[in-house]
């Protein structure tokens, strides 16, 4: 296992080849940005019938990199209370873990480039996915040192509510992972790709793991990317912007990057584990896995700019009443129905009925939690307007 | 993980794997310790937290130089990731987050207790470290580490050898989570069912 360009030894040849492939990497995730940031705007404005921009560049696509150059030559501002240093490290916090999980993300194939035949993937480590988790783990640091650091109200309460929400979604995100792990047998994301290899749609793990995980994992990621519909941390109108609002010029590009970073990432790591990464049917007998990874990695993005103009911002009790008392109890269930189709299939309907069982009890227990607190907080406004009328 | 794929890498230039091993180790010990030594003598608690994460992240490698990558992954994860978070919520939502002269001591024999304790504890690790395979005692419990599948092995140990001991320390987290709701509800009332004015003298003092 492993890349087999190591096959040799260390030569020149390979270190080359693995810094060009840094460089790649790299590449591809801030062009990928820049391409971004235009991608949902035009999108966004097409579903809300305008035009979106269309001044810079060939109809407006290089908007983006002037928005960005503009940003650069802002005044960097710090304010007189902020701690400085933190403040000043904040953004490289939270840019980097955006930045480095593409490294384990197979784009598909080999190629051979002077005798050394190397894997389209930067690293692959054994423990593959779990960097994915460690990256979204520590991009928690970014904003909340970013929100403290400023020393505002609003930049702190939105860099605990950013905070609170990212580390509940992670559970769900890591017990959704567990389900392909299992699956699959193995953290290292080519395993995950080629145990999804062969049969269009068919053995994806989106098949293969009936759906639900899936949709667990999707809203779960889009909550752990402070995306819309749970883009409460930066809610205008009560926190005019979040943990970064006192950040201007550099460091805020850097947020608004690693944002986006962490949207393309997110994405490709949805194609990796769900939608069997560069799998998809041969083309005149040639394997084309980068463009089928790239096309899928399109779709995907365009489902969350679609999401962003659809869905309205949901509330905060509402966020983390479906994070901790319907996608964490769901997750833990799915996780359990596959581990019993995994031994046979009796052990799975077992499975899936104590779910069920478990399911109603939680639900029955919510119920009753919810009816003991408005007890506890004086009478229930619906119950004395029954007894007015 | 970087000394196994040296020394499958390299094959017969085993002694580049074993010098990076060295050199993984050292960054580690040297990370483990300025965030050891910077907890302790940096006054801002959030500072303090910080280096915290820092000796976690030297930790971290030293399980990679073991060849224990799932346990490194998951320091960060877990450690990292989460609790030290939570500290960092406890240091903001108390607002102690700002520089405090040394408080006096609450009791008096605590410095030289705490010094005693810490000869008796290094004296201790030196000891076994000596005698014994490192502080476990043991030797390879799981099987040896090197090269193959960490978290196999891990799996393996905890779901059939280590099945009690696991269970309940699962069984003592979920008790200890039960007992701080609990206590949390008896005294004072949740903040979700304070008036806004109370909490935000709650809170925002």
């Amino acid at each position: 296992m492993g890349d087999p360009v190591f096959a040799h030894g260390l030569t020149l040849a390979v270190w080359l080849i693995l810094l060009v492939k840094t460089v790649a990497v790299f590449v591809i995730v801030l062009v990928s940005v820049l391409f971004m940031v235009m991608y949902e705007r035009k999108a966004v404005a097409r579903l809300g019938v305008r035009w979106g921009p269309n001044r810079a560049g060939p109809n407006g696509w290089l908007q983006s990199l002037a928005d960005g150059t503009k940003l650069l030559f802002k005044e960097a501002f710090t304010p007189r209370s902020a701690d400085r240093l933190v403040y000043k490290v904040a953004p490289y916090l939270m840019l980097v873990p955006a930045l480095i999980a593409f490294a384990i993300v197979p784009i598909g194939g080999t190629v051979t480039v002077a005798h050394n035949t190397t894997e389209l993937q930067l690293a692959d480590p054994p423990w593959g996915i779990l960097f994915m988790l460690m990256a979204s783990g520590l991009a928690v640091y970014g904003v909340i040192l970013a929100g403290w650091s400023s020393r505002s109200k609003y930049s702190l309460l939105g860099a605990v509510r950013a905070s609170a929400q990212m580390i509940s979604y992670e559970a769900v995100l890591g017990l959704t992972t567990a389900t392909v792990v299992l699956v699959t047998g193995s953290l290292r994301t080519s395993s995950i790709v080629a145990a999804q290899h062969g049969g269009f749609l068919y053995h994806w793990n989106v098949i293969h793991t009936a759906l639900i995980p899936f949709a667990l994992f999707a809203v779960a990621i889009t909550a752990e990317m402070t995306r819309p519909p749970f883009d409460l941390v930066e809610a205008e109108e009560e926190l005019s912007g979040g943990y970064m609002i006192e950040y201007a010029s550099v460091d805020f590009a850097w947020f608004y990057l690693s944002e986006y970073a962490a949207l393309v990432t997110n994405s490709a790591f949805i194609v990796t584990l769900w939608f069997g990464g560069p799998d998809g049917p041969r083309i005149t007998g040639h394997s084309i896995g980068p463009f089928w990874f790239f096309l899928k990695l399109l779709i995907i993005l365009f489902v969350f700019v679609w999401i962003r103009a659809t869905l309205p911002r949901l509330r905060y009790d509402q966020l983390m009443e479906l994070g901790w008392k319907r996608l964490i109890p769901a997750a833990l269930i799915m996780l359990m129905v596959v581990a019993g189709f995994q031994i046979n299939r009796e052990w799975g309907f077992v499975a899936i009925g104590a779910g069920l069982v478990l399911a109603g009890v939680l639900w029955r227990a919510i119920d009753v939690g919810r009816g003991a607190t408005v007890v506890e907080s004086g009478p229930d406004p619906r119950v004395a307007q029954e007894a007015e009328q | 993980m970087t000394a196994a794929l040296l020394a499958a890498a390299t094959g017969s230039g085993a002694h580049l794997a074993h010098a990076s091993a060295w050199a993984v180790f050292g960054v580690g010990a040297a990370l483990i310790l300025t965030g050891a030594f910077g907890v302790v003598l940096l006054r801002n608690p959030v500072h303090s937290a910080l280096m915290l994460v820092i000796t976690l992240i030297g930790v971290a490698l030293e399980f990679i130089d073991e060849s224990a990558d799932f346990l490194a992954a998951v320091q960060i994860i877990v450690y990292a990731g989460a609790i030290v978070i939570l500290f960092l919520f406890v240091i903001m939502f108390l607002a102690v987050d700002r520089r405090e002269p040394a408080a006096p001591e609450p009791t008096r024999a605590q410095r030289p207790l705490a010094v005693l304790l810490g000869l008796v504890a290094l004296a201790e690790l030196l000891i076994l470290s000596r005698v014994q395979h490192w502080s476990s005692g043991a030797h390879h419990v799981a099987g040896s580490l090197k090269g193959g599948e960490d978290v196999q092995k891990l799996g393996e140990s905890i779901f059939t050898r280590y099945l009690l001991p696991f269970e309940m320390t699962a069984a003592l987290l979920v008790i200890a989570v039960v007992a701080a709701v609990v206590l949390s509800r008896r005294h004072g009332r949740v903040a979700a069912e304070m008036s806004p004015a109370e909490q935000e003298e709650a809170t925002l003092r």
